[in-house]
C-alpha cells in the first residue's frame, strides 16, 4: 500500500473512532436548552421528543468499547503497521508452496505471529509422532493395520472423495480405486507414487485426423469395443483391428494396458470391459477422436510423505479383498 | 389520530398506498419462495428437475424479494407517508413519486424473470444484471429527488428524527448500489466487474453489509422512530440519545463489510478494522432499541389490548437481539467457528424475520385504516393471530439455525486423536436435516401470517368507507 493510502486509512479510521468519543462527550452535556426530562419543543405530526439524558451504563460501555478498539488496533496493526504484537492470520500474497515455505521462516525470523504457522506447528508436533510411526512401517503391513487404515481412510474422505467418491468407487474420468484396472500399476509403492507425485495421462492423442475422420474413429472404436467381448459391427472392427497398430505402442498389441508392459505411460487396460470416460459407444468414440488428458494432483507438499503413506495404505487394501 | 391535520395540507397518498398493498403482497411472495427452497435443502426432489426451480436461482429470488421487493416497498411505503407528515407538506416532484412506484415494480418483476433465467452477476443481494441496475439507480436517484425535495420545502423547523434515517439510508443505498455495480457489459445480459480478485470481494460486502446497515437498519430504525411513539402515543424517549445514535450508528456501520471477509486473502489490517467497527457499533446500534422501547414508559398495559404495539415492541427486541449477535459473530474467533454455517443464516433470519418484518407488518396495520379511511383495521383479533403466527415462526426458526449452526461448525473442527478430521462435510449436511425440517415449518407459519395479513387488508380496504370505528378502550 501506498503512503497516500496508508495515511488514508490511518485518517479515516481513527477520525471515525475519534469522532464516536467526542460526539458521545457532546451528547453527555445538556445542550438541547430544556431540563432533562421535558420535552423539547419540537412536535412532528403530533409527536414530542423527551430531552432525557443517554442512560449510564449505555454510554459507559459505549466509551470501554471505543477505549478497546485503540487498544486492538494498537495490538493488531493498521494500514502498513503491523502492530505491537505483529499478528498476521496466515502469509498472505503468496502465490505458490515454495513461497509460503519462504514465509513461514521469514516470520519465525521476524518474530511474526502467524496464526495459522503457529496452529499448524502445534497440530505437527501434537500428531507428528503418530504419522512417525506409521512412517516406520510398510505399506503392505499398514494395510492389515485397522487403526491405520481408519486413518487413512479418514485422509482420503477429505482429500480425495471430492473425484475418487466417498467409497473410492471413482466416477466418470476419474479412476475406481476398489477393481484390480489399474493405469500405472495396483502395487503398494505404485500407489504411493501416484499419489505423492501426482499422474499426469501424457499419451492419449486426438486421433481423429490421423484415423482419417469418423470412419476410422468409428472402425477403430468397432475394434477396441470387440476386444472387452462387446457385440460390434464385424466389418467396422476388422478394419479398425488395422489401424490399431498405432494404438498398440502404449496399450500393447494385445490391448491390455501400458501397466501390463511395465510401463508408466497410463494407457488403460482396453480388454477388462472398464471404461474410465464412460462404456458407450459415443465416450469411446470421443477419447479416440479427440484424446483425453486426465491429471491427478501432486500430494506431497500438501498433505506430506506421512500422511500419504498412510493413505496409500489404504487404497492398497481397497483392491486386497 | 389526528386525522384532522390532514385537511390542511393536501397529502400524496396514493404512492403511499400503492406501495403498502404491494408490501404485503411482496411479503407473501418472498416468504413462499424462501419456503419452497428451505423444502428444497429437505426434499432436492422439489426443483422438479427444472432448471428454473432449482435452489440456485431460486435462493436469489428469495433474498432480491425479501429485500428488495418486500423491505423496500415497506420503505418507500412509510418514508413517503412519515416524510410528508412530519414535515407538514405534500410530497416534492409530482409525478416523479408515481414514477418510483411503477420503476421499482418493474425492477422487481425483471428480476423476478431473470434470476430464475439463471442470469446473475454472482454478487450476493447485487445479482441483477447490469442493464436492471442502470433501472435501479435511475428509480432511487428519483426517489432520492422526492425524499429531499420534501424535506427541503418542509413547513416545520427542525428535521424529524426519523427523517435523518431515511435520508442517511436513502443516500447511502444510492453510493453503495452504484459502487458495487460497476461493471464491464459484455452482452446485455452478461458484464463482469470491473474490481479485481480481493478488491471485488471487499467492494461486494462493503455494500453486502450496508444493504444490511442502511437499508435494513438505518430505513427501518426511520420507520421505527414514527410508527412506535404514533401507535404507542408517547413522546420519544430522548432526543439526545437520537443524535449520539445516528451518527455514531451511520458512520461505523459503513466500515463493518471485512467481517464477512475473517481469514481470507483480505489484508489482515482491514479485517482487524471490520471487527472493531462491528463491536464499537454495538452501543450505537442498541442506542435505537433503548429509544424505541423507552418510548412505551407510561404505555405498557397498551400491550395488553394493541397487537399493532406487541409487533412493533418485539421488532424492538429481536433487533437489540441480533445487533448483540452480530458484532460477537464479527469476532475473528467466534466467526472461524460460526462462518459458513448455519447460525448465519439464524442471524440473518432473526434480523429479517424479526426486526425488518415486524417493524414493517406494524406500521402497516397502522398506516392500512389510515390510507384508506378507516378507524380500524378490518380485524385486530387477525392481527393478534399473526402476531402469534409470526412470532413462533421465527422462534422456531432461528433456534433451529442456531442449534444446526453450532453443530456443523463443531462438526467441522472436530478432530481424532490422530488429527484427522473426525467428520466429512456430508455428515454435518445429514445431522442438519431434522433443524431444515422445524425451519420449513417455521417459515410455513410466517407465510400463513402474510396470507392472514392480505385477507385483513383487502376487508379493510373494501369495507365502506369509516364504516370500521376504533375500538374504544374502557
Amino acid at each position: 500500500m501506498s503512503n497516500f493510502w496508508n495515511i488514508w486509512v490511518w485518517v479515516l479510521s481513527l477520525g471515525t473512532l475519534v469522532g464516536c468519543f467526542l460526539l458521545l462527550r457532546y451528547c453527555l452535556t445538556n445542550f438541547a436548552g430544556v431540563p432533562e426530562g421535558e420535552p423539547t419543543g419540537h412536535v412532528f405530526d403530533g409527536i414530542e421528543e423527551l430531552n432525557n439524558p443517554l442512560p449510564q451504563w449505555w454510554s459507559t460501555f459505549f466509551l470501554l468499547t471505543i477505549v478497546w478498539a485503540f487498544l486492538y488496533i494498537a495490538a493488531y496493526g493498521l494500514g502498513n503497521w503491523t502492530g505491537f504484537i505483529g499478528w498476521k492470520s496466515s502469509n498472505q500474497g503468496i502465490l505458490n508452496l515454495a513461497e509460503s515455505k519462504a514465509q513461514v521462516l521469514a516470520a519465525k525470523e521476524n518474530g511474526y505471529l502467524v496464526q495459522y504457522d503457529r496452529e499448524i506447528a502445534a497440530a505437527d508436533a501434537k500428531y507428528g509422532p503418530i504419522f512417525d510411526a506409521y512412517a516406520a512401517r510398510s505399506i503392505e503391513d499398514l494395510s492389515t493395520d485397522e487403526e491405520a487404515l481408519k486413518v487413512g481412510q479418514r485422509l482420503f474422505l477429505h482429500n480425495c472423495s471430492q473425484c475418487h467418491g466417498s467409497n473410492a468407487s471413482g466416477s466418470t474420468g476419474f479412476p475406481d480405486l476398489t477393481d484390480n484396472d489399474w493405469l500405472y500399476g495396483g502395487d503398494a509403492e505404485t500407489i504411493k507414487q501416484s499419489i505423492l507425485h501426482g499422474r499426469k495421462a501424457n499419451g492419449m492423442m486426438a486421433w481423429g485426423a490421423a484415423l482419417g475422420g469418423d470412419q476410422g474413429v468409428q472402425d477403430v472404436a468397432a475394434y477396441v469395443l470387440s476386444l472387452s467381448g462387446r457385440e460390434v459391427d464385424a466389418t467396422s472392427a476388422a478394419a479398425g483391428k488395422d489401424k490399431f497398430v498405432m494404438c498398440a505402442a502404449c496399450h500393447g498389441a494385445d490391448g491390455k494396458g501400458s501397466a501390463a508392459m511395465g510401463i508408466p505411460l497410463g494407457a488403460p487396460n482396453l480388454t477388462d470391459d472398464i471404461w474410465l470416460y464412460g462404456p458407450s459407444v459415443r465416450a469411446v468414440e470421443s477419447s479416440i477422436n479427440n484424446g483425453r488428458a486426465g491429471v491427478m494432483p501432486a500430494w506431497k507438499d500438501i498433505l506430506g510423505e506421512q500422511k500419504v503413506h498412510v493413505i496409500s495404505a489404504y487404497v492398497y487394501s481397497l483392491s486386497q479383498k | 389520530m389526528s386525522q384532522s391535520n390532514a385537511s390542511s395540507v393536501n397529502y400524496n397518498f396514493d404512492v403511499v398506498r400503492q406501495f403498502t398493498v404491494m408490501t404485503v403482497i411482496w411479503g407473501i411472495f418472498g416468504t413462499l419462495v424462501g419456503v419452497l427452497i428451505a423444502a428444497q435443502l429437505i426434499w432436492p426432489a422439489l426443483n422438479f428437475e427444472t432448471p428454473w426451480l432449482t435452489y440456485s436461482r431460486l435462493r436469489p429470488l428469495h433474498t432480491n424479494a425479501v429485500i428488495f421487493a418486500f423491505g423496500t416497498s415497506a420503505l418507500f411505503a412509510s418514508s413517503y407517508y412519515v416524510v410528508q407528515r412530519t414535515c407538514k407538506t405534500t410530497l416534492f416532484g409530482g409525478k416523479l413519486a408515481s414514477f418510483t412506484f411503477w420503476g421499482w415494480q418493474t425492477v422487481i418483476v425483471l428480476a423476478a424473470i431473470t434470476l430464475p433465467m439463471g442470469y446473475t452477476s454472482s454478487k450476493e443481494y447485487a445479482e441483477l444484471e447490469w442493464p436492471i441496475d442502470i433501472l435501479i439507480a435511475v428509480v432511487w436517484i428519483c426517489y432520492a429527488i422526492v425524499f429531499f425535495g420534501t424535506l427541503i420545502k418542509r413547513k416545520t423547523s427542525h428535521i424529524y428524527v426519523a427523517n435523518w434515517f431515511f435520508g442517511g439510508f436513502i443516500l447511502t443505498v444510492a453510493v453503495l448500489h452504484i459502487g458495487n455495480s460497476m461493471v464491464i457489459p459484455v452482452s446485455l445480459m452478461k458484464s463482469y466487474s470491473i474490481y479485481p480478485g480481493a478488491i471485488d470481494a471487499m467492494m461486494q460486502w462493503w455494500y453486502g453489509h450496508n444493504a444490511v446497515g442502511f437499508l435494513l437498519t438505518a430505513g427501518f430504525l426511520g420507520m421505527m422512530y414514527y410508527f412506535v411513539p404514533k401507535q404507542a402515543e408517547r413522546p420519544v424517549y430522548s432526543y439526545r440519545l437520537s443524535i449520539v445514535h445516528f451518527w455514531a450508528l451511520i458512520s461505523l456501520y459503513i466500515w463493518a463489510g471485512p467481517h464477512h471477509l475473517h481469514y481470507t486473502a483480505l489484508p489482515d489490517w482491514a479485517q482487524s478494522v471490520g471487527m472493531v467497527m462491528s463491536i464499537v457499533l454495538f452501543l450505537p446500534s442498541w442506542g435505537g432499541m433503548i429509544n424505541g422501547i423507552m418510548t412505551l414508559s407510561g404505555a405498557w398495559h397498551k400491550l395488553r389490548y394493541d397487537p399493532i404495539l406487541r409487533f412493533l415492541i418485539v421488532s424492538l427486541s429481536f433487533y437489540g437481539m441480533s445487533t448483540f449477535e452480530g458484532p460477537m459473530m464479527a469476532i475473528k474467533s467466534v466467526n472461524a467457528l460460526s462462518h459458513y454455517t448455519d447460525w448465519t443464516i439464524g442471524h440473518v433470519h432473526s434480523g429479517a424475520l424479526g426486526w425488518v418484518a415486524m417493524v414493517s407488518i406494524g406500521a402497516m396495520y397502522h398506516l392500512i385504516p389510515v390510507l384508506f379511511n378507516q378507524g380500524r383495521m378490518y380485524s385486530i383479533k387477525l392481527i393478534n393471530v399473526h402476531f402469534w403466527l409470526h412470532t413462533a415462526g421465527i422462534v422456531l426458526y432461528i433456534v433451529a439455525m442456531w442449534i444446526s449452526g453450532v453443530m456443523q461448525g463443531l462438526m467441522w473442527r472436530a478432530v481424532n486423536t490422530d488429527g484427522t478430521l473426525t467428520y466429512s462435510f456430508v455428515e454435518s449436511l445429514t445431522a442438519s436435516y431434522p433443524f431444515y425440517f422445524i425451519r420449513f415449518v417455521g417459515g410455513v407459519l410466517v407465510v400463513v401470517g402474510f396470507f392472514l395479513m392480505a385477507y385483513n387488508m383487502f376487508k379493510t380496504i373494501y369495507a365502506k368507507d369509516n364504516s370500521l370505528k376504533p375500538v374504544e378502550i374502557t
